[in-house]
């Protein structure tokens, strides 16, 4: 048997965003501007706990700034976009990697986070679809009723729905499994690892999730058990 | 002691193959899982059958020769540890142990657990080389390398180029072994003055060769049995988006994949 089958030079070679490596700075460019935003968005729906005056004039503000808030939101939807897109495609070549696959296989070295990452997000891209026409656009108000710029109002009453609030506690924790991972795998794929850094940037990965986490579950819990009103 | 192995047998790569279990009698537990294998093909030559066909070559864990899955854990259950230097004392008596080759479309199958791994040698053809002139040996110690540079080439140039990383990967990925490879040329001084082109051509390959995306999990490092850290994937990855920016200009070639086989007369 004999190698001796000389390799041909080939021009045809990826570009950047061709390449694995290139989507997947993209993802991670992305994913820490959805992170942001993430947290912004945590930060001012906290102020339900302080009282209806407050909220909506928050509200106000954030509809008063019209080419500001549409900027944002055209950039949070390219980074959505792209997102997916890297994460389809790298989906697609990935499965077809494997093409006689094994009959035993164990997972021996990574977390159960980071191997449901396919799942967590098109969860939560559903969730954050249905939360949209919740409580953006007013579509959707399952036994309640939606009322333009009153968002305690609209905040209470959907919340109300047992069901509603279980939707949203249930995706929220997918949301901290896919942060979880996300938040640290973003530096790796940038090429900031560092032996000392790293463990203590994955602890804290996990730190910030439980608490933003804990932040947005916490209003939905506020509602039903009626603290908040 | 006795085991059986199952083994994943298929004659040539397209013929389907197929497991069958052998019951061996593992007369020392110091024997290695290659051993066991070795004294497996005697008894089945000495039946006229056709022995297992499985890569070996050092027998100490450092060539890279061999490697393939044992109950579906790749190099098996003993971490840091090639299949030809984990003893059978660490199974039990009367265990099944289930032998498969890696499984990826970048290591077509060649003949029972042997995979052909070329593609790894065009990954390193692309750019895991250092450029140096001819003529009398370098002095030594003309280029200073610090001690702890010096042991990070090190850690890094470790990796035997097994393939435990790909076929433990659930993406089929390549990152740990290339990013193994642009590292412990990239780190040092030597390595320097290629470092970007070598990250941009050596990635270019690995893509051509078909191999998945990294999603940064570690079920390749938690194989590797030389340990290389994932950090070694964040190198490659840092080398690659600034050889990217920086040879924008530069066209990159790859080589074109060669899986076919030539078999001789036979
Ligand atoms: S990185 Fe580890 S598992 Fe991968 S080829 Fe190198 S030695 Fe083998
Ligand atoms: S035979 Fe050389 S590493 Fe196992």
């Amino acid at each position: 048997m004999s190698t001796a089958v000389a390799g041909q030079r080939e021009n045809r070679t990826p570009s950047f965003w061709q390449s694995t490596n290139g989507k997947k700075a993209v993802m991670a460019v992305t994913g820490a501007i959805l992170f942001l935003f993430v947290v912004g968005h945590l930060a001012g729906n906290l102020q339900v706990f302080e009282g209806p005056a407050k909220i909506n004039a928050y509200g106000h503000f954030l509809r008063t700034i019209g080419e500001i808030l549409w900027a944002i939101r055209i950039i949070l939807i390219v980074c959505v976009v792209l997102h997916i897109v890297a994460t389809v495609q790298l989906a697609l070549l990935n499965w077809k990697t494997r093409p006689v696959g094994y009959s035993r296989k164990k997972a021996i070295n990574s977390s159960y986070a980071d191997r449901t990452m396919y799942w967590s997000g098109p969860i939560v891209l559903a969730f954050v679809i249905f939360h949209l026409l919740q409580f953006t656009a007013g579509y959707i108000h399952p036994e309640s009723q939606f009322i333009d710029g009153d968002i305690y109002h609209n905040i209470v009453a959907g919340f109300s729905v047992w069901w509603v609030s279980a939707w949203y506690i249930f995706s929220l924790l997918l949301l901290g499994f896919h942060m979880r991972h996300g938040l640290w795998s973003m530096f790796q794929s940038l090429g900031l690892n560092h032996p000392r850094h790293t463990p203590v940037l994955k602890q804290a990965a996990l730190w910030i999730t439980i608490v933003i986490v804990a932040g947005y579950i916490s209003i939905p819990i506020g509602v039903l058990a009626g603290w908040v009103r | 002691m006795k085991v059986k192995l199952t083994i994943w047998r298929q004659k040539n790569p397209d013929s389907k193959g197929q497991f069958i279990t052998y019951p061996v009698d593992v007369v020392n537990g110091e024997m290695s899982m290659l051993e066991c294998l070795d004294v497996l093909n005697e008894t089945l030559m000495g039946r006229g059958e056709e022995p297992v066909a499985f890569e070996h070559d050092c027998r100490e864990g450092i060539c890279g020769s061999c490697g393939f899955m044992i109950n579906g854990i790749a190099h098996g259950p003993l971490p840091a540890t090639t299949v030809c230097q984990l003893t059978m004392r660490h199974f039990k008596d009367g265990d099944e142990l289930v032998l498969e080759p890696w499984r990826s479309r970048s290591f077509p199958l060649v003949k029972d657990l042997v995979v052909d791994r070329r593609s790894f040698d065009r990954i390193i053809q692309a750019g895991g080389y250092v450029s140096v002139s001819t003529g009398n040996a370098p002095d030594g110690n003309a280029i200073p390398v610090g001690k702890e540079i010096a042991d990070r080439a090190m850690d890094a140039a470790a990796c035997i180029g097994c393939g435990a990383c790909v076929a433990a990967c659930p993406n089929g990925s390549a990152a740990l072994f290339t990013g193994a490879k642009i590292a412990h040329l990239g780190i040092l001084p030597q390595g320097k003055p290629e470092q970007d082109r070598r990250a941009v051509r050596m990635v270019a390959q690995m893509n051509v060769e078909g191999f998945g995306s990294c999603t940064n999990i570690g079920e390749c490092t938690g194989v590797c049995p030389k340990e290389i850290p994932l950090e070694e994937i964040a190198r490659m990855n840092r080398d690659y988006l600034l050889g990217a920016w920086r040879e924008r200009g530069n066209v990159v070639t790859a080589i074109a994949p060669v899986t076919d086989w030539n078999f001789g007369e036979k």
